[in-house]
This record gives structure tokens, C-alpha cells and sequence, in this order.
């Protein structure tokens, strides 16, 4: 039995720290995802299953929020591509490093997606959410109704109305730094995942070396013939000691910098969007200012009324929007120093282990007589 | 010729641990010009053996005088059953590079490839015991001027593994096939051919490596690019600033990267490489032994044919007919019991040479493995150097 969501904003029920995606679960084709929660009455926690189409429904509820005033100015949290056992080749370049391994990375993201809605001061209010993360039943994957960010739409208008000249100097210069700095981002996180794939070859590598190793042991009491299996082992030894390093090095590259990249990434493209909205509403409001103008009297009244209601919804957007910018920065500054402080402390202890490891065996090596 | 017996007494001599002689080969020096160019390489010996006239010298070497060097040292004793270290392998295209004068990072690798192999196979061949006392080893190392070598296609690998196919073919069709009365000869070669299977899969795992370090540097370097890039976007101070150190160290690692493949290549890949060659230079012995086994047999067969011959011409009575045929046989005897002494001799011979080759990969693995495991463990100390500058820097954005 699907809830019906109600237009009420509502106080989440949950601690928001405390929402962890725990496991991801392959059923077939699909991927199911385990939420927990703790309830703020510290009387236990929720545990819900989600697939990507309930993420999906909670995504289209907050776009469609029309009576919220200035919505349009959101930065929504940016919702990753939808993940696929067997995904194309496509997909899983769009996926980036959320597409690497057994989907720890990603379950990692689709946590900070819930996290960043339940938090957000408008968003964070809507029922969907509560919803979202308490109730048993999945909320439903039918189609919600037309939402005012049809993406498709607005393309296939075209990119044109990107370049338009913006009234304001804030959002003008906003708007030329979230061009180049998007660019710069996606780049950066497609380098970084390039990385961590070499790196991801190369442990592979060592683990055909150290087999190959292994298989070099030779039969025979012959003095010579042992001490050379024994040089083959060890060294096979080594060799898993180097594929550990390289592996772990991958690890913390994908759970730390590589994560905070990521997110940088889509979050710069989550403020593109919302200034070309409020791009969007500009022309729009520019449109009706020159037909109230040119209106014969018997419409101008009319058209007065319409030029009105655009200035004031787009005030309002543009309102939400300074906000949402200043608290984008304040936010992805603390997310980017917090992921640099984390890999480098992972790569440190990494680097401080396996100096260890290869010392330890170095001086095997050098004891053998 | 030499005689047998004076090596003997040779190769008993003391264990290798405190094998005192040091080669290095370095300086390459292009000489000439154009496509009669060649590069010069200086070779330095240090050394406290008697053998030697002094205790520090050096000479100036081309790579054709290793060849012929190789060469002369093949044709003395490959087929008394010594395992003469093969020589470095010829390269038109590196070659042709230098000669043209092209000086970038792959003809500058070709060179450094090639200068650590001939100080290798350099190494290899004095350590040996019988090709140290060689009078050509000695002229090459120690005189002023050489004579040109000629001919230098003889016994590069490829003509070794061309011989040794050889070999084996002619082997197959041998009417008698040798009636391996010693099975320490058959377990060995079966061993040699399943060690030849293993090097080979080894030196390919390690190119491999080699390739995705090599890949690795390129795209540390790649990111270091984009993440200035992003340091110099950025609005906010502290963290442009952190983004800016983030590029600095990741170049940096990058740099730690190329230096691990370098490691990787010029200790494993090609330690590798010089055994897989040893390892032909090897079956050739092997075949050699049963090319003299052929020899001897065909000396016997020969002398048995003469005996029955010699039968018949007695019972002619052919008197000056058998004269010649008794002194045929006589000659026969002789060939016959060299056939055996030869056969006897290189059974020996190859014998020690296994066992010294045995002895001599577990010394030479090892030291390899040590030097690689000391750049493994530097490589991690100069990381922790560089994150432990760095994470004051991600702590300090705020």
C-alpha cells in the first residue's frame, strides 16, 4: 500500500547523521539498497530497501514542489546515474569512479545524496523524505507528474539562452566561474579515476608475477634446486606484499579524494543547472517586460500582471539562489578539505605499513644465507 | 687446443662470495658521424686478482668488440660444454637512432639499456673461472687497442636458438637415438626446458608491470595538471592553495612512479631476459654433447665396418689391400677413444657448469632481489615524507 504524500512540510523523524546506505543487495538485474536510520526519540532504527527508482521518486517530488517560492533557485543535490549490474560501456564511464568495484563507492554517494536532502533547509522539509526513510513499503515507482525541470525540454530549446547577459554582477561572475570551474572538476575526477584504474592494473600484474612465481618451484632434495624455490617463494612473498600496497593506495584514492572529486563534480553541474533555470527566467522576464510594453491598452493591464508576477518569482529565485551559492561554497570547501584530510592520513598509514612490510622482508632476504 | 686436464684443477677454486673483481661500464661517447657513427663505452675494472697487470684500469670499448669477444669465447667452448654467457642483443632501430643523432628519451633509453647489458654479460663472463684465464677476455679487458671485429652475426641468440633447432631436428632423425644411459642428462634437460617455460611467462609478467607503471606516471602527471588547474580556479584561498601543494605532490609521485619502473625493467625484466638467453646458451651444450655421443658413435660404426671389411680382405688374401686396411683401423682405434674421452669429457664438463649455473642464479636472484626490495622500501619512505608535509596543508583549509 503506497502512502500518499501529502503537500505538508514535516520535520524529518530521523537523525540525519545517522543515515548509512549499509549494504547493496544484487537481485537479478536490479540493485536493491539497505537504508538505516536512527529514530530522534532514541527509540530504535528504521531499515528500509530502496532501488534506484524509489532514489528517482524522491528526486522528482522535491522538483516538483511548484508552491514553493523561488524552488527553481535550489542547487539540488545532484543524484548519481542510475547503476546497473552489467552496465554499458557508456554507463559506465558517466558512473566514473562510482562504478569501480562491488559498488561501495556508490552505495557511499547515494548516502550522501540522502544525507544532503534530509539537511537541506527546503528540501529537507518536504514529506517525501520522511517517507523516503521510514517507510516500509517502497514509495512507489509510478511516474509523478510533470516536473518544471524537464531537462529535455530546456535541450532541446537549446543551449542558447546560456550565453544571455545576466542584470546582476553577482550572478554574472558566478555564472562565468561555474563554466570554467565545471570544466575544470569533470577533468580532474576522469584523470583521477584513470589513476586509480593503472593502479588497479598493476595489482592485477602482481598477481600473475607472484602465481607465476610459485609455479617455478622445483621438485628434489637437490641443495641448489631448493635454495632457488626458496628465492621463488619469497619473492612471491614480496610481490603479494606489492599488490597489497598498490591495492590499498587504489582503496584510499576511491573512498576519499576520488569520492570528494566526484561529488565536486556533480555538485558544480547542480549549480549550473540552477543558474541556467534562473538564465531561463530571466528571458522569460524579459520577454514579458517587452510585451507589456508593446501591449494595445485593452491587454495592457494583463500583461502588467503577468510582467509583476515574473519580476517577483524571479526575485524570489534569485534570492534562494544567492543563498544556495553561499552555502554551496561554505559546504564544498569543508567536503574538499575533509576528503584531503582523509587521504592523505590513509595514503600516510598505507606508506608507513608497507615501508614496514618491505623492510621486514629485505632483511629476510639479506638473512638468508 | 686446450687440454682438459689444467681446468680442473681450476674450477675447484673458492666459493663466489668474495669473487674480487668489479666491472663498470659507462661514459657512452658517440663517435663519428652519420651512419658510420658509433657510440664508445668506457669499461672500468677494479679488481685485486694477480691475473691482472694492475688493480685499476680502463679501456674504451664499442659494441662490436663485445661481439666478437662473445664470439671467439662461443667457438673455444660452447662445444666443449662450457655455458658462455650470450651477448647482448643487436638493435638496427636503437642504433640507427643514435647514429642519426637523435637525442630524446627513447634513443637515451636505448643507450642506458644497452650500457647496463654489456656491463652484465661483462660481469657474467669473468666470473666465470675458465673464460676469466681466456686470453681473449684478457686482451679485451685489458688492451689499449683492439682489432676491428668481423663478423659479428655469429651467435647472437637468435643465430644460438637457430642452431639449437637445429640440433634437435638432427637429433630426431638420428637412426639410433642415444641410448641415455645417464639419467641425470635426461632430468636435467626436461629441467632446463621447463625452467625455459617458466622465464619466458616470468619476463612477460614483468613487461607487463613494467608497461602499467610506465602508464601510471603518465596519468599521475595528467592529474597533477588538472588539479593545478583546479588550485588556479579556485576562489577561496586556502584551498586553492591546498590544491596547488595537492599538484606538487602528485607530481612528485609521479616522479617516484618512473624511477619504480626503472626499478622494475632494469633489475627484473632484465635479469629475466639474461637468463631466458642463458637458458639457449645451456641447450646448446646439451646438444653439443650429443653431437660428440654422435660423433664417437659414428667413429665406432666406422671402425666396425673397416673390422669386417679387413675379415673379408684376410680371407682373399689380399696382402697389401690389408696392409692399408690395418692401419685404417689403428687410426679408427684412436678416433674412437678420443670419441669416448670427448664424450666423457663434456658429460663432466657440463656436470660442473649445471651446478655452477644452479649455484649462480640463487646469487644472482638474490642480489637482485635485495637491491629491489631497498628501492622498494625507499620509494615508501620518501612517500611518507611527502604526505607528512602535505596534511598540514589539507588541515589548514578552514
Amino acid at each position: 500500500m503506497m502512502e500518499e504524500v501529502k503537500e505538508v512540510t514535516s520535520t524529518l523523524s530521523v537523525d540525519i547523521q545517522s543515515i548509512k546506505v549499509t549494504e547493496v543487495v544484487k537481485d537479478g538485474d536490479t540493485l536493491t539498497f539497505l537504508i538505516e536510520s536512527e529514530k530522534l526519540s532514541g527509540t530504535g532504527v528504521y531499515h528500509v530497501d530502496r532501488t534506484y527508482d524509489d532514489f528517482e521518486w524522491l528526486q522528482q517530488h522535491l522538483f516538483s514542489q511548484e508552491e514553493v517560492s523561488g524552488i527553481q533557485g535550489v542547487i539540488f543535490p545532484p543524484l548519481p546515474v542510475k547503476a546497473q549490474v552489467n552496465a554499458s560501456a557508456k554507463v559506465i564511464k558517466q558512473l566514473g569512479i562510482l562504478g569501480l568495484g562491488e559498488w561501495q563507492a556508490y552505495c557511499k554517494a547515494m548516502e550522501t545524496f540522502v544525507r544532503q536532502i534530509a539537511a537541506h533547509s527546503i528540501l529537507g522539509k518536504n514529506n517525501a523524505v520522511e517517507i523516503f526513510l521510514t517507510s516500509s513499503d517502497p514509495p512507489g515507482r509510478q511516474r509523478v507528474r510533470k516536473n518544471i525541470f524537464n531537462r529535455l525540454s530546456q535541450a532541446m530549446e537549446g543551449m542558447r539562452k546560456e550565453g544571455h547577459k545576466d542584470v546582476d554582477e553577482f550572478f554574472q561572475t558566478e555564472r562565468d566561474h561555474n563554466l570554467v570551474f565545471t570544466g575544470c572538476a569533470k577533468t580532474a575526477a576522469e584523470r583521477f579515476l584513470d589513476v586509480v584504474q593503472t593502479e588497479q592494473k598493476i595489482a592485477v600484474a602482481c598477481g600473475h608475477f607472484s602465481t607465476a612465481l610459485r609455479l617455478c618451484v622445483e621438485q628434489g632434495e637437490d641443495p641448489d634446486k631448493l635454495d632457488f624455490s626458496k628465492v621463488c617463494v619469497k619473492l612471491s612473498e614480496v610481490f603479494d606484499s606489492i599488490q597489497k600496497n598498490v591495492t590499498s593506495v587504489a582503496e584510499n584514492n576511491v573512498s576519499t579524494l576520488g569520492l570528494g572529486l566526484d561529488l565536486e563534480s556533480r555538485y558544480q553541474e547542480a549549480e549550473k543547472e540552477m543558474l541556467y533555470r534562473r538564465t531561463c527566467k530571466l528571458v522569460e522576464l524579459e520577454t514579458t517586460r517587452r510585451n507589456a510594453e508593446k501591449a494595445k491598452p485593452v491587454k495592457k493591464a494583463a500583461m502588467e500582471e503577468v510582467k509583476k508576477a515574473a519580476e517577483t518569482e524571479f526575485d524570489h529565485i534569485s534570492g534562494v539562489a544567492k543563498e544556495e551559492i553561499a552555502r554551496l561554497q561554505a559546504a564544498r570547501v569543508k567536503m574538499l578539505q575533509q576528503a584531503l584530510v582523509q587521504w592523505c592520513e590513509k595514503q600516510l598509514l598505507t606508506a608507513k605499513e608497507s615501508a614496514d612490510q618491505f623492510n621486514q622482508h629485505l632483511q629476510a632476504f639479506r638473512g638468508m644465507a | 687446443m686446450f687440454t682438459h686436464s689444467s681446468f680442473d684443477e681450476i674450477e675447484e677454486e673458492k666459493g663466489d662470495d668474495s669473487f674480487d673483481m668489479h666491472i663498470s661500464v659507462s661514459d657512452p661517447e658517440k663517435v663519428g658521424d652519420g651512419m658510420n657513427a658509433y657510440m664508445a663505452y668506457k669499461v672500468s675494472i677494479k679488481t685485486s686478482i694477480s691475473l691482472f697487470k694492475s688493480q685499476e684500469f680502463s679501456v674504451k670499448r664499442r659494441f662490436s668488440d663485445f661481439l666478437g669477444l662473445h664470439s671467439k669465447l662461443a667457438s673455444k667452448y660452447l662445444h666443449i660444454g662450457y655455458i658462455v654467457p650470450p651477448a647482448p642483443e643487436k638493435s638496427i632501430v636503437g642504433m640507427t637512432k643514435v647514429k642519426v643523432g637523435k637525442e630524446d628519451q627513447s634513443s637515451n633509453e636505448f643507450v642506458e639499456k644497452r650500457r647496463s647489458a654489456l656491463e652484465r654479460y661483462l660481469m657474467r663472463t669473468v666470473k666465470h673461472p675458465i673464460l676469466l684465464k681466456d686470453p681473449d677476455v684478457l686482451q679485451f679487458l685489458e688492451s689499449s687497442e683492439l682489432p676491428r671485429a668481423v663478423s659479428t652475426q655469429a651467435l647472437s641468440s637468435a643465430g644460438l636458438l637457430r642452431m639449437v633447432n637445429k640440433a634437435a631436428e638432427a637429433v630426431n632423425k638420428m637412426t639410433i637415438k642415444m641410448n641415455e644411459s645417464d639419467a641425470w642428462f635426461e632430468e636435467k634437460q626436461q629441467h632446463f626446458e621447463n625452467l625455459d617455460v617458466q622465464l619466458r611467462k616470468l619476463h612477460a609478467s614483468v613487461e607487463s608491470l613494467v608497461c602499467h607503471r610506465k602508464e601510471l606516471s603518465v596519468n599521475t602527471a595528467q592529474f597533477a595538471k588538472s588539479a593545478a588547474m583546479l588550485g588556479n580556479s579556485e576562489d577561496h584561498t586556502a584551498l586553492s592553495r591546498a590544491l596547488s601543494q595537492l599538484a606538487e605532490v602528485e607530481e612528485k609521485i609521479d616522479q617516484l612512479h618512473q624511477d619504480q619502473a626503472n626499478a622494475d625493467f632494469y633489475l627484473f625484466s632484465e635479469l629475466l631476459g639474461d637468463y631466458v638467453r642463458l637458458i639457449i646458451a645451456v641447450k646448446g651444450v646439451f646438444d653439443h654433447r650429443i653431437k660428440t655421443w654422435q660423433k664417437w658413435q659414428d667413429s665406432q660404426m666406422l671402425l666396425q665396418k673397416k673390422r669386417e671389411a679387413e675379415a673379408k680382405l684376410q680371407f682373399n688374401n689380399k696382402p697389401d689391400k690389408l696392409q692399408q686396411a690395418k692401419d685404417e683401423i689403428k687410426e679408427l682405434e684412436g678416433k674412437v677413444e678420443q670419441g669416448e674421452r670427448d664424450f666423457e669429457q663434456i658429460s663432466k664438463t657440463i656436470r660442473k657448469e649445471v651446478s655452477r649455473f644452479e649455484k649462480e642464479r640463487v646469487t644472482d636472484f638474490k642480489a637482485i632481489i635485495i637491491k629491489y626490495l631497498e628501492s622498494l622500501v625507499q620509494t615508501q619512505q620518501q612517500l611518507i615524507k611527502y604526505w607528512d608535509a602535505f596534511l598540514p596543508e589539507a588541515k589548514a583549509i578552514s
